[in-house]
């Protein structure tokens, strides 16, 4: 069979599992939309408070920078029961029309399925990514029923660079309060950096646009059912453009506001972001072993901005959290951590508020030993995770006393110095790797 | 009278003789029993250790706690020791087959029961086994959950947790061995009842001030002020 075959085939084969997937009323709702240029894909669960303004916003974003392609919004929910899948199918294009003066040229559809009775972010966007697959859509974007300043123009920012520039997927950037993503400027940002060699700022988003052949590509290899739900596959899906070649780019949307999310989520947000980037360590590890250095992606706008208002943080019980964390989980660190790297976290760990420090060296070395451990599995990989998240507090500890008075630039070169030193430190990461071996 | 004396000692030594010819080659069959068991428990003793080391056991025994008290017992590591145990089994099998071809009356009932009694020391290993791994994986997870919760004394909620399903284990353990069934059962009854009422006033003593701080949160509203300390860490 020639080459062409054999992709037809693999072709038939995707699409007809896609369809066992797909509910068929959802399939019919798809037939009828035939092609689509442009899908917008919406994951929702019990967002009714914010799910009608951010609809409207969507189809002014299509109004005003895409009025001649065709575009459908693909709103997946998961189990909603305050009535957000009849809210997003009910809002009128015709409400949108006043505020952008502008006419779509082709119809704009707006469908609704439910995939679940609970949330699943994974399953949500398989749905997201085999409705773009069947309706040949050729840039997608997806969007969060959290973020409550969700602007017209983000949908232009996210899609011109595939439509335009022939971008495979394009990452948000933000301007965000200093002390707010402290997961992301600790840990994600810097390691993702160093590991892949690509200084993407926003690895893990809930908004991003991504073309139809990256969808298509991550939807057929992606393993789907590896028993996580698929938590974190966002950032599966950034790290498979970077391992895959294809163009990545940021773009600049504004400011990031975000509803139901506080500190309480640590370890959920662990698990969605660093246990989804530990896990492709294994898998991607040809890959990164191999990069050196890091690169800027293009960037539109901004490559970040920050924001400087005094906020009020507890710190006395973010460093008692530490430090009861380092006493109370000793047994643990021993299976994961080096007897050094335990040996000078319990001397942190007894340090006063005001002498109180976990240096970025400290910090590195416990995550790449988290990384290495992670992947050997020395215990449950879950528990691997949880066990980050004390440290993680001291971590914030020292990055809130070191940027409490810092001006933007400041913050910024506290996390480029962090960044090279997750790049100076990684031969110590394939060493650990390779005594695993 | 000599010469019956002469023909009583001769027929009582053919009767030797004849019992010796009769249990010469019974003891011979048994040697040849035990050789041939000590060299298959040998066998299986490396076949079982190899694939003990295949399947990184003693990593399971490590998660599941076991090589912790084996270490402190001064015993060797676990994969060593169910090799070890595995081969006694398969030996003292062999002999004890030997000893009922000997025909000797009365062991021949005790050589059924042990080959009856292995089937359950085996499950019973196996409960042990896994028990001790429930018990670790459990106790680590409420120590993990308690740690990020900031609940107070997370080791002791830990340990309680570990306790619980360590004496229901060894409860299921003894049942499954037959030892003691009515002793432990009670001894289990006592345990788990004074684990349960000790437990009920440790939480009711140390969980005064979490249930009064929990309500004023309720009632008087005091969450606000705790949520402007939180940072989002997306």
């Amino acid at each position: 069979m020639s080459t062409q075959g054999r992709t037809a085939v693999r072709r038939t084969e995707i699409e007809l599992a896609e369809e066992s997937f797909l509910t068929d009323d959802f399939l019919r709702q798809l037939i009828n939309v035939g092609e689509a240029d442009i899908l917008v894909g919406l994951p929702t669960h019990n967002n009714a408070k914010t799910v009608g303004s951010i609809v409207h916003t969507i189809q002014s974003g299509i109004l005003r920078g895409f009025p001649r392609e065709r575009a459908v919004i693909i709103n997946v929910d998961g189990g909603s029961r305050d009535g957000t899948p009849e809210l997003v199918t009910g809002v009128s294009i015709d409400d949108s029309r006043p505020a952008s003066n502008l006419n779509a040229l082709r119809t704009l559809h707006s469908i609704s399925t439910k995939y679940a009775s609970s949330p699943e972010s994974g399953v949500a966007f398989r749905t997201i990514l085999a409705a773009a697959e069947l309706l040949r859509a050729k840039a997608c974007v997806v969007m969060s029923p959290l973020s409550t300043n969700v602007e017209p123009e983000w949908l232009s920012k996210l899609l011109h660079p595939i439509f335009d520039d022939d971008f495979d997927l394009v990452t948000p950037t933000y301007r965000r309060h200093k002390f707010e993503g402290l997961l992301i400027t600790n840990l994600l940002y810097p390691m993702t950096r160093a590991l892949y060699g690509l200084r993407i700022r926003e690895a893990y988003s809930p908004e991003f646009g991504f073309s139809g052949r990256l969808g298509c590509q991550f939807l057929e290899q992606y393993v789907w059912n590896d028993g996580a739900n698929g938590a974190g596959v966002e950032l599966r899906l950034t790290l498979a453009a970077i391992t895959g070649r294809y163009r990545v780019c940021q773009s600049f949307l504004g400011e990031k506001i975000h509803i139901e999310r506080h500190a309480a989520d640590l370890v959920p947000a662990l698990r969605q972001t660093v246990g989804t980037l530990f896990s492709a360590l294994g898998p991607d590890f040809a890959v990164w072993s191999m990069v050196a250095g890091s690169q800027s992606p293009p960037t539109t706008g901004a490559d970040h901005e920050v924001v400087l208002e005094p906020v009020r943080v507890n710190r006395k019980r973010l460093r008692e959290m530490f430090s009861t964390g380092v006493a109370e989980l000793e047994s643990v660190f021993r299976s994961i951590l080096s007897p050094d790297t335990l040996a000078e976290l319990q001397g942190i760990a007894r340090l006063g508020e005001e002498e109180f420090h976990y240096p970025a060296e400290l910090w590195v070395r416990t995550v790449y030993e988290f990384a290495a451990s992670y992947q050997r599995s020395v215990i449950s990989r879950d528990h691997i995770i949880q066990a980050l998240a004390p440290l993680f507090r001291g971590r914030v500890v020292t990055f809130l006393k070191e940027n409490r008075n810092a001006f933007a630039d400041e913050v910024e070169n506290n996390i480029e110095s962090l960044c090279l030193e997750f790049e100076r430190l990684k031969p110590y990461l394939l060493q650990l790797w390779k005594s695993r071996e | 009278m000599r010469e019956m004396i002469i023909s009583e000692l001769s027929q009582a030594l053919h009767e030797i003789a004849r019992g010796f010819a009769h249990f010469l080659p019974r003891l011979i069959v048994m040697l040849a029993l035990a050789l041939a068991g000590w060299v298959i428990a040998y066998v299986a003793k490396m076949v079982l250790r190899s694939i003990l080391r295949l399947v990184q056991f003693d990593k399971l025994s490590e998660n599941a706690g076991a090589s912790q008290l084996l270490t402190k017992a001064a015993l060797p590591s676990a994969t060593e020791m169910l090799s070890r145990f595995v081969f006694w089994v398969a030996w003292l099998g062999f002999i004890l087959l030997g000893v009922s071809v000997l025909g000797i009356l009365g062991l021949q009932e005790q050589v059924a029961k042990f080959f009856l009694f292995l089937p359950r020391l085996f499950v019973a290993m196996f409960i042990m086994f896994f028990g001790l791994l429930a018990a670790s994986f459990f106790s680590r997870a409420a120590l993990l959950a308690a740690v990020n919760a900031n609940v107070p004394s997370p080791r002791v909620l830990s340990l309680a947790v570990r306790s619980i399903i360590l004496v229901f284990v060894l409860s299921i353990v003894f049942e499954e061995l037959g030892l003691a069934e009515q002793t432990m059962l009670v001894a289990f009854g006592i345990a788990f009842g004074a684990l349960m009422l000790g437990l009920a006033i440790a939480f009711g003593m140390g969980g005064r001030d979490l249930a009064r701080r929990f309500l004023e949160k309720k009632i008087v509203g005091g969450k606000k002020e705790e949520e402007e300390d939180e940072l989002s860490p997306l």
